[in-house]
């Protein structure tokens, strides 16, 4: 409904670090690092996968606590195509909804219609393609998809990487004013024609463009930005460290000097041991694959 | 010398800041350097600081890790939009625990008054300084303001925008965003502050 408003708040959140919480201790060591916003949700994607069965939008409660104590935005996960959380999660009045393959999808054809809605949605993509059919669909944010709950970066980089040529390709189709090969590209993306050629005007993404999905550490942090990400979302990366607060504020200040090695460096400095990671290639459930 | 304005570079809508004072020193016919600004050795070279939108607990934090805290006060002209507008009050309600600002308006502003993101909204205001699309954004509001201040703006009975002089100092807050949608107060400040 007001796509706009949603956009700007998402300006606003650039260059900064959105940390998933389960409670509201967690919270309060998030907003002490100094997050941008806190992703209120039941279990750090490292848990859910441990877990395994169906995960669904989290307890209303449990958001509302997390609303209580905090004074940053809040967001909150609703499964891929299901809607009706969607509107429950817009109802509790959170401030960004992350329509997300890290719950398990509702709906194997169909994305919400985020258009219909007054809060702002944030959607995953591996690709262009993936990332121009969420806007269409009515998201003001896109997050390239790292494999949560793994603390392996590989998976993310590889994503923004994809982004990145496909925008590169668009920029060459219009500098050559191959205006018949965009209007391919915009059949091939299943998209709008003004969406190909907006995108290859600005070249970039026409929504903000977040990492997450693997972030473990500063470094792994200051990659994405320097890959050319406005900014990150990690999620089991700092609870699942051994020391969470020194972890939130070490992300968080590798994302704001994220240019800068030798602050980067100092960011690093005895954080102990970061989460445990895992070889992509053993994993049971790939979550980034969810919700084409 | 050459005339060099900053922007607070760490977080929040820094870009759309750049192009607007970059845009508004262009209209003005000025050679103006617009420079985003992370550390604290650059602070003194320049003639003015913007603050963006973003999160004002972030924005103190990064600015006092950085040491740049009391450089920054020292700054003779400050513009600060939404939660740059905080960070220059003297007063500020829901505030976390921790959070400082650089306390050098006398202003009393409440964080995110206007309520959660579904609340955000845009209007159009008409102003001596001319006609423009105001983007509020969980904008914080202006409950007070000291008696040396001017108002340049308001909703209703809502003070959204308002300035103050103090000797050679000059500091000028929105509760919007007008970086979004207009130069008319980049231009405005850069007036102010090379006097013109």
């Amino acid at each position: 409904m007001n796509n706009r408003l949603g956009k700007n708040l998402a300006q606003m959140l650039k260059g900064g670090v959105i940390m998933d919480v389960v409670n509201a201790g967690h919270a309060n060591i998030a907003e002490k690092a100094g997050a941008v916003a806190v992703m209120a949700l039941e279990r750090v994607p490292a848990d859910i996968r441990s877990a395994g069965g169906v995960a669904r939008m989290s307890d209303p409660i449990m958001i509302k606590g997390i609303q209580k104590v905090v004074t940053i935005p809040v967001m909150a996960k609703c499964r891929i195509g299901h809607f009706v959380e969607a509107q429950i999660l817009e109802s509790l009045k959170v401030d960004f909804v992350d329509e997300s393959e890290v719950l398990t999808p509702a709906d194997e054809q169909f994305h919400i219609d985020k258009h219909k809605f007054k809060v702002p949605f944030v959607c995953g993509c591996r690709n262009l393609g993936e990332a121009l059919r969420r806007i269409e669909e009515g998201a003001v944010m896109i997050r390239t998809k790292g494999e949560a709950g793994t603390g392996n970066i590989v998976e993310a980089v590889k994503h923004i990487r994809a982004v990145n040529s496909g925008i590169a390709e668009l920029k060459v189709l219009l500098k050559k004013k191959q205006i018949i090969k965009l209007k391919e590209k915009a059949k091939e993306y299943r998209v709008s024609n003004e969406l190909v050629l907006q995108t290859a005007k600005l070249g970039r993404l026409p929504v903000v463009n977040f990492a997450a999905g693997g972030i473990a550490t500063p470094a792994d942090a200051a990659l994405c930005m320097q890959l050319g990400v406005d900014g990150v979302f990690v999620g089991s990366g700092i609870f699942k460290s051994n020391n969470p607060e020194k972890m939130a504020k070490a992300i968080v200040d590798a994302v704001a000097h994220f240019n800068d090695p030798g602050k980067i460096a100092k960011a690093s400095e005895n954080l102990g041991k970061a989460m445990e990671g895992q070889e992509i290639a053993t994993l049971e459930t790939k979550m980034a694959t969810r919700g084409v | 010398m050459f005339n060099r304005i900053g922007v607070l570079a760490f977080h929040g809508d820094v870009i759309e800041h750049i192009e607007t004072t970059k845009n508004a020193s262009k209209n003005l016919h000025l050679d103006i350097e617009v420079v985003p600004v992370r550390a604290k050795d650059i602070i003194h070279t320049l003639d003015a600081l913007i603050i963006p939108g973003g999160e004002s607990t972030t924005l103190h934090k990064l600015c006092e890790r950085e040491g740049m805290w009391e450089g920054m006060k020292k700054i003779k002209n400050i513009f600060g939009t939404c939660a740059g507008a905080i960070m220059l009050a003297k007063v500020v309600h829901h505030k976390t625990a921790d959070q400082k600002t650089l306390e050098l308006m006398d202003i009393e502003i409440d964080r995110n008054a206007y309520g959660k993101q579904t609340e955000s909204f845009e209007k159009n205001i008409q102003i001596s300084l001319g006609n423009i699309n105001a983007v509020f954004i969980r904008a914080p509001k202006i409950k007070k303001v000291g008696k040396d201040l001017e108002i340049l703006a308001r909703i209703k009975k809502e003070i959204v925008a308002c300035e103050q002089r103090i000797g050679d100092s000059y500091y000028l807050a929105t509760c919007f965003h007008p970086e979004l949608t207009s130069t008319v107060f980049h231009e405005y400040f850069i007036k102010q502050v090379y006097r013109i």
